[in-house]
């Protein structure tokens, strides 16, 4: 019986959480402006479930290299919170104000205790160290209305990953929730932009999707721009001024080198890996024509030349099979979006709105093309892969460069400041809902999510 | 012949503004462009009141204020007449100096997105380049680079300082 209780209320959750897709997924209404302008997307502010996350429980407290498991419960335990209300979907409260919790409670949880704090879902768990010094990290999520479980997961870690192990949780609560797939357990690079607006400094970064572990690659002394991570987080491909001119390298992670992706005394720009980290795709500026070209990431084999159109083919973005590119170009007089077979055949525009369309990235999920849309300002938005179904989701001077959370659902762009050049890198959901501003230690530009961990 | 005349006046003008004064008519020559630090040589002559002919300064002295860059219109690349102008001035003292070597370097304005700019700046700067060239500046003595929207010169967010920024910046290899 309880189950089907649970899930009448998962379905009438997910029900909830679909209704706003749903609306937007109708075709433009006729009374749509003459002029063709995208509707911005109107957002649903309700927030659908409110979640208790208290600290974890640390059954027999130990010092580990990432502190003792006590301090560790309550740490993942605001990392859980902090994911599950970023992703705006949850409201979340705890560790913080609420009350500590036994380790007998985790599996069996006082439910009318949560039943009188309005808390519709429990997350509890533990943390300990195991003989190998890794740390054990278990995590249930209950329905507290229905007094059931809904899952249970256990991360084995070291302590240093804690808050993967942190991120997991949460992507697994967030999956169970939502019926979407998850995007906590991942990374961005971007650029990080210190200095003033003729003189920016801009140097490669890595950080968790939270912003979390930020790491500097570059010091700064030469621009860096457009960074991709590897599908493998192995290696990320940049641009760089190192030698004086805008040219690709591929910098290894682990080994600190870094290498050109191709040899040419020509400007290379607009890096980007396929889906299974095998091929990579740049842009070449040859006597001021640019064209899309692809090479074997291995850096051995001779550059494919995709486009020769004359005028400037750049970007592009490999759709979640490989098979197709999405990519820029003006040959009809600007900047459109176009799609081609990932050999280079069957280019078509996809892109007939008003304005003019740049930086297309298709989404990991293969069903829609984010992009930026200039029409004096310029905006986020997204279209199907056939150029129907053109929605706008942010709204400000200059938002640039959607890059997409490994699930789909998420768009990460970032935002220019009109005057100062001061940037940002934000976060919109795929309705428009929940845009916000990433903490980043200095500003921010160029961002790009890569896939979920391996 | 209208050109070559009013280039030659020109020539006269800034030569004559040169003789006249030494060192500090020289510091108000026209301010380099940001996004030519640091590759710029380093006179070691500066400050003597000396301009070493051939020079970045020479370059500068002799093409007037602001004569060693041309303006773009919104998203466009061509070179006007008065763009021309600029540049046969420029092609009048490479003839002079037939060892020096320079680098155009195309800029867009900040009202574009960033990859597409650095391929709008490359075609600047070789639209300047192939214009050069018609006019007898041997191929091999010109490189070119784009900063795209990297390197503005003006830093306001205004019609009037993304004009002074789509540009290409002739700037001499010392």
């Amino acid at each position: 019986m309880k189950p089907q209780i649970l899930a009448g209320k998962l379905l009438a959750l997910l029900a909830l959480l679909l209704m706003p897709l749903a609306v937007q997924a109708q075709p433009a209404t006729p009374a749509a402006p003459a002029e063709d302008e995208p509707e911005l997307v109107e957002f649903d502010t309700a927030k659908t479930r409110s979640i208790a996350v208290p600290a974890l429980v640390a059954p027999a407290p130990a010092d580990t290299p990432a502190g003792n498991t006590t301090a560790l419960g309550r740490q993942i335990a605001e990392v859980i919170s902090s994911d599950l209300r970023a992703s705006g979907v949850f409201e979340t409260s705890g560790p913080n104000g609420l009350r500590a919790i036994t380790l007998a409670e985790v599996t069996t949880p006082q439910f009318d205790y949560w039943r009188g704090r309005n808390v519709e879902q429990l997350i509890e768990g533990f943390v300990r160290v195991g003989g190998d010094g890794n740390l054990t990290v278990g995590c249930y999520l209950y329905d507290v209305g229905n007094g059931n479980e809904v899952t249970r997961l256990g991360f084995n870690v070291p302590p240093r990953d804690w808050r993967r192990a942190a991120h997991k949780c949460a992507d697994a609560i967030y999956s169970k929730l939502t019926g979407e797939l998850p995007f906590f357990d991942s990374r961005i690079a971007y650029i990080a932009e210190t200095g003033p607006k003729g003189k920016r400094v801009k140097r490669l970064a890595i950080m968790d999707s939270d912003g979390a572990n930020h790491r500097f690659i570059t010091n700064g002394q030469s621009a860096a721009l457009t960074p991709r991570f590897s599908p493998n987080y192995k290696s990320i491909l940049y641009l760089s001024y190192v030698d004086g001119n805008p040219r690709i390298y591929v910098y290894d992670i682990d080994a600190g080198r870094q290498r050109l992706i191709t040899q040419s005394r020509n400007a290379t720009f607009a890096p980007r890996w396929s889906p299974d980290g095998q091929t990579i795709l740049y842009s070449m500026a040859v006597a001021g024509n640019t064209d899309i070209y692809k090479i074997s990431a291995t850096g051995s084999g001779t550059p494919v030349k995709l486009t020769s159109s004359p005028g400037i083919d750049v970007g592009g973005s490999f759709s979640p099979d490989g098979r197709q590119i999405v990519f820029e170009s003006d040959r009809g007089g600007n900047q459109q979006i176009y799609v081609m077979n990932a050999d280079g055949s069957n280019q078509r525009r996809i892109s007939f709105g008003q304005g003019r369309y740049a930086t297309p990235e298709w989404s990991p999920r293969a069903d829609l093309i984010a992009f930026t849309r200039i029409a004096g300002d310029f905006r986020v938005g997204t279209m199907r892969p056939d150029g129907s179904g053109e929605r706008l989701l942010t709204n400000s001077w200059q938002d640039e460069a959607p890059t997409w959370a490994p699930n789909g659902r998420v768009i990460q762009f970032f935002r220019t400041a009109k005057g100062t050049g001061k940037t940002s890198i934000w976060q919109v959901d795929l309705t428009g809902a929940n845009e916000r501003k990433l903490p980043t230690p200095v500003d921010g530009s160029d961002p790009a999510w890569g896939p979920i961990l391996p | 012949m209208n050109n070559s005349i009013k280039m030659a006046a020109i020539l006269l003008a800034s030569t004559a503004l040169i003789a006249g004064c030494g060192k500090k008519k020289v510091e108000q020559l026209p301010p380099v462009a940001e996004g030519t630090e640091g590759e710029m040589a380093t006179d070691p002559n500066a400050g003597t009141g000396q301009i070493v002919p051939g020079s970045q300064e020479d370059f500068l002295a002799s093409v007037g204020q602001y004569g060693d860059r041309i303006y773009f219109d919104t998203d466009r690349f061509n070179v006007d007449t008065e763009d021309q102008t600029t540049l046969q001035q420029q092609a009048q003292w490479l003839a002079r100096y037939p060892n020096t070597r320079i680098t155009v370097e195309g800029h867009a304005d900040e009202r574009g997105t960033r990859d597409y700019n650095l391929a709008l700046g490359e075609r600047r700067a070789n639209s300047a380049k192939n214009y050069l060239t018609s006019v007898g500046v041997d191929a091999s003595r010109i490189q070119t680079v784009s900063y795209g929207k990297e390197r503005p010169q003006a830093m306001g967010s205004d019609e009037q300082s993304w004009a002074q920024n789509r540009r290409a910046v002739t700037v001499t290899v010392q």
